[in-house]
C-alpha cells in the first residue's frame, strides 16, 4: 500500500485551516502541518492554490485540494472511520451544508466586518450578525443532542466552532458582543460543550496572541473597510 | 424512489441558480411543479415560510421539507435519485475538485455578471475585466475535455451553463465576442446545449437580453 501522505498547509490563527485540522484530529489521521505566512505567501502556496492563493490547502498522495469545506467532506469520505461527520440521511446532509454556508456567509463576515469598522458601519454589521446569530440560536435550540452532529462532534459543529472561540476574541477587540450568553443560551451552552472536547481542547490558538493579532488586523482594515 | 414523491420548485424564469434546479431535475428525469415567484413584486408567502434566512429562489420542497441554495439542491437531487444519471463523480478526489470548480464558478460569477449590465462607465469596464478573468481561468480548467469533469456532463458544467442564457447580453453590453475570446468555454455550452435538460431548462438569451434592457431601464441608466 502506497503511504497515505497527507500535509496541510494552513495558517496559525485562521479558522478555516484549524476547522481542517480538527477533522484529521478527530479521524486520528496523521499529517504535517506547513504553517504558511499568509502576508508573505511561499511560491509553494502559490503554486499549490493558483486560483484563490489561499490557506488551508490539503495534499493527500499528492492530490491538491483547497477550500476547507470541500476538505472536510473529502476528509469524511476518504477516512470512513468515527466520528462520521457528515449526516447519513441526504435531507439531514442539506441541512448541515446549508447552515454551514449561513454561518460563514452571513455572521462571521458580519461579525468581522463590525469589529473592523466603527460609526454607522459597525452598528448595520453589527445588526446584520446579531439577526444571523439568532437564526443559528433557533437551530441549536431545535438540535437537542451534545453536538450538531449528534452524540459526536460532526461537519456542522466544526463548520460553526470559530462562534465558541473567535468570536469572542473578535467581540472583546471589536467592544462589541454579538452573543450575549443570556439572549443566545442554546449557542452558549452549545460553544462550552464544543471547546470542553479533548481534541478540540488541545487545537486552539492561544488566546493573548489571537489578541494581538486581531487588534492589528482591526487597525489595518479599520481605514480600508 | 416513490411514485408519490411530492416535488414543488420555487423559481423565477431568468435565474441562473433557478436554471441550475431544473437541469438536474432533468437529467434524473424527476416529475415536478414548477411555482413562478414574482421577485419584483411579492414574494409568496410559501417562499418566506421555506426560505426565511434567504428569502430566495430556488426552494426544492420535496414531501413538504424545504432545501435551499441551488448547489446544495442539486447536490441533494443527486444523493436522493442516486439510482440514475450520477452528476458527482464517485472518487472522492474527483469529487473535492467538482465541488472546488462549482463553488469557484458560484462565488466569483454573479457579481461582475450583473455589474456589467447594472451599470456604466468605469464601473462596467472594471466588471468586464473581472469576467475575463474568471472566463481565462475557467476556459484553462475544461482544457480539451468535452466536458469540466471529463468525459460526463457534471456538477460543474450544471453550474457554469446556466449563465450561458445571459452571455449574448453579457457580449452586448460588454462589447465583446466570448466566442473569439473564448472559443473552448463557447464550443463546450454548444456541447451542452446538444443536452435536452439543458436545452429546455434555459430560456431564449432574446427574452433574457430584453428583460436586461427593461431592468436597466428601471434602474434609470440608458
Amino acid at each position: 500500500m502506497a503511504s497515505q501522505e497527507v500535509k496541510l498547509l494552513g495558517f496559525w490563527v485562521s479558522p478555516f485551516s484549524i476547522r481542517v485540522e480538527w477533522a484529521l484530529k478527530l479521524k486520528g489521521v496523521d499529517y504535517e502541518y506547513i504553517e504558511e505566512d499568509i502576508f508573505n505567501k511561499s511560491s509553494r502556496l502559490l503554486e499549490l492554490n493558483p486560483v484563490h492563493k489561499k490557506v488551508p490547502v490539503l495534499v493527500h498522495d499528492g492530490k491538491v485540494m483547497a477550500e476547507s469545506f470541500i476538505l472536510l467532506e473529502y476528509i469524511d469520505e476518504t477516512w470512513k472511520q468515527d466520528p462520521l461527520l457528515l449526516p447519513q440521511d441526504p435531507y439531514e446532509r442539506s441541512k448541515a451544508r446549508f447552515w454551514a454556508r449561513v454561518a460563514e456567509e452571513k455572521l462571521l463576515e458580519y461579525s468581522f466586518t463590525a469589529m473592523c469598522t466603527h460609526g454607522e458601519k459597525k452598528e448595520q454589521a453589527l445588526k446584520s450578525a446579531v439577526e444571523a446569530a439568532e437564526k443559528i440560536e433557533e437551530e441549536m435550540k431545535r438540535n437537542n443532542k451534545k453536538f450538531l452532529g449528534g452524540e459526536s462532534i460532526g461537519y456542522l459543529d466544526l463548520a460553526m466552532g470559530w462562534i465558541a472561540y473567535w468570536l469572542p476574541v473578535w467581540e472583546e477587540v471589536g467592544s462589541m458582543q454579538i452573543v450575549d450568553p443570556s439572549q443566545f443560551p442554546a449557542t452558549t451552552a452549545w460553544s462550552k460543550r464544543f471547546l470542553d472536547h479533548p481534541v478540540i481542547k488541545q487545537n486552539l490558538p492561544p488566546r493573548d496572541k489571537m489578541l494581538v493579532y486581531f487588534h492589528e488586523r482591526r487597525k489595518i482594515l479599520g481605514g480600508l473597510v | 424512489m416513490a411514485d408519490d414523491d411530492q416535488v414543488i420548485l420555487l423559481d423565477f424564469w431568468a435565474s441562473v441558480f433557478g436554471m441550475r434546479v431544473r437541469i438536474a431535475l432533468a437529467e434524473k428525469e424527476i416529475k415536478y411543479e414548477s411555482r413562478e415567484e414574482d421577485l419584483f413584486g411579492k414574494k409568496s408567502d410559501l417562499l418566506l415560510k421555506m426560505n426565511p434566512v434567504y428569502k430566495k429562489i430556488p426552494v426544492l420542497i420535496h414531501n413538504g421539507k424545504p432545501v435551499c441554495e441551488s448547489l446544495i439542491i442539486v447536490q441533494y437531487i443527486d444523493e436522493v435519485w442516486k439510482d440514475r444519471s450520477p452528476l458527482m463523480p464517485s472518487d472522492p478526489y474527483e469529487r473535492a475538485q467538482a465541488r472546488f470548480w462549482a463553488d469557484f464558478i458560484d462565488k466569483k460569477m454573479y457579481l461582475p455578471s450583473r455589474r456589467i449590465r447594472t451599470t456604466k462607465g468605469e464601473e462596467q469596464e472594471a466588471a468586464k475585466k473581472e469576467l475575463f478573468e474568471i472566463f481565462k481561468i475557467l476556459e484553462e480548467e475544461l482544457g480539451d475535455k468535452p466536458y469540466f469533469q471529463g468525459e460526463a456532463f457534471g456538477f460543474v458544467d450544471i453550474s457554469l451553463i446556466t449563465f450561458s442564457s445571459w452571455f449574448h447580453t453579457f457580449e452586448t453590453f460588454g462589447n465583446f465576442s466570448l466566442e473569439v475570446e473564448f472559443p473552448k468555454i463557447i464550443a463546450w455550452t454548444k456541447r451542452c446545449m446538444e443536452r435536452e435538460s439543458v436545452a429546455k431548462s434555459l430560456p431564449d438569451p432574446k427574452k433574457i437580453w430584453t428583460f436586461s434592457v427593461e431592468r436597466r431601464r428601471e434602474l434609470g441608466l440608458d
